[in-house]
């Protein structure tokens, strides 16, 4: 029981690819850089009318900025994109769930609005 | 039995090593990080819940509070109007920077250095109670505006956050709905942020007391590391959400 951890440290260490210092502070600039951008919109774009964005427009690009951010948080930070693919799929694709939730009350929200009409 | 073994029964008889046939862990993680990505997974499941609820009740509401007139003030500074997004930036910065701090915890800890793996980790836990300080001067400045769990301003304070010639009626309806939404969401989300804080606190107890060093594996800060990088995850979502869209 007690070997068990330093087992696994040891089937860890060596050929496999991991995190270095220099990496992590990639991440983080990434990550930083990603939420000037968003700033950049809410704060410049959107109320100047800047290129033509409005919130019609600065909306999906959130929801994509959001995403991207979630994946290097996830891949990089937890570490999964360096985990075996089967422990990849086993949390990735539940996720699927979520994704039928959003379309269900999107759906019925819209409903919603009919109703409220 | 003879000697000689058929071609057939030495074929049944190989051990198999392929990752499925049995014998071990076909993830290749020690148990308790399995479960605690499982365990994520579920959470995961909660969070999008009360997400989608609130993006399907703002969906289908007529009118919404405008996040950049909600938080336009600096809490804690006498800053009331006009700066939208830069105390909640300050928090995502913290945050950030506090999941950063976890992973050098995480890096240090692969090169067995207990020393380096607790001041990063007291770095986390500062991070950690900073973001708890910011979100409580938060919940002070809307409680003070007249928000709470099913309590919305007065409605001279009300209009401030609409654009105008939107009906009373319409405008009470769709606060009440933010109100109840901001507090339950943000307030699950901080509760992790706490709970985060809790376990940092004993692990890093844990590490000054030398627990990692003898079992010979910092494993366990991978462990928290994957929690404290979960609520930084949420964050990030709560934050477009809320503030951005």
């Amino acid at each position: 029981m007690s070997a068990e951890p330093t087992e696994m440290h040891a089937e860890h260490g060596g050929h496999e690819e991991t995190m270095t210092r220099k990496k992590i502070w990639n991440v983080f600039f990434v990550l930083l850089a990603i939420t000037s951008i968003e700033f950049t919109i809410a704060l410049y774009l959107v109320p100047h009318h800047i290129w033509g964005m409005t919130y019609h427009i600065a909306n999906p690009v959130y929801i994509v900025l959001t995403l991207l951010k979630a994946f290097y948080i996830v891949a990089y930070f937890m570490h999964l994109k360096f985990e075996r693919v089967a422990l990849v799929y086993a949390i990735l694709v539940p996720i699927l769930f979520i994704i039928g939730l959003i379309l269900v009350l999107t759906n019925e929200s819209h409903y919603w609005i009919g109703l409220r009409g | 039995m003879s000697a000689a073994v058929s071609p057939a029964v030495s074929q049944i008889d190989e051990v198999k090593t392929t990752p499925w046939s049995g014998g071990r862990s076909p993830f290749n993680v020690e148990y308790g990080k399995m479960m605690m990505w499982f365990f994520l997974l579920s959470d995961a499941f909660t969070f999008s819940s009360l997400l989608i609820s609130y993006g399907s009740l703002r969906f289908s509401a007529p009118t919404w509070p405008s996040p950049s007139l909600v938080f336009q003030s600096i809490p804690g500074t006498s800053v009331e109007h006009g700066a939208p997004l830069v105390f909640v930036g300050l928090m995502t910065f913290i945050l950030i920077m506090s999941s950063v701090t976890m992973v050098l915890a995480v890096e240090a800890g692969h090169r067995n250095s207990k020393k380096e793996v607790v001041w990063w980790m007291i770095g986390t836990i500062i991070g950690g109670l900073m973001f708890l300080s910011c979100q409580a001067l938060e919940w002070n400045h809307l409680h003070s505006e007249g928000f709470w769990w099913s309590a919305i301003p007065n409605k001279e304070t009300l209009q401030e956050f609409f654009s105008s010639g939107i009906p009373l009626g319409q405008q009470q309806m769709s606060s009440h709905q933010f109100a109840n939404l901001f507090f339950t969401i943000t307030g699950f989300h901080g509760f992790h942020v706490f709970s985060g804080v809790i376990i940092n606190i004993i692990i890093t107890i844990n590490v000054l007391f030398g627990t990692y060093q003898k079992r010979g594996s910092y494993l366990m800060i991978e462990k928290v590391g994957l929690y404290w990088h979960f609520v930084d995850l949420v964050w990030v979502f709560v934050f477009t959400f809320f503030y951005l869209v």
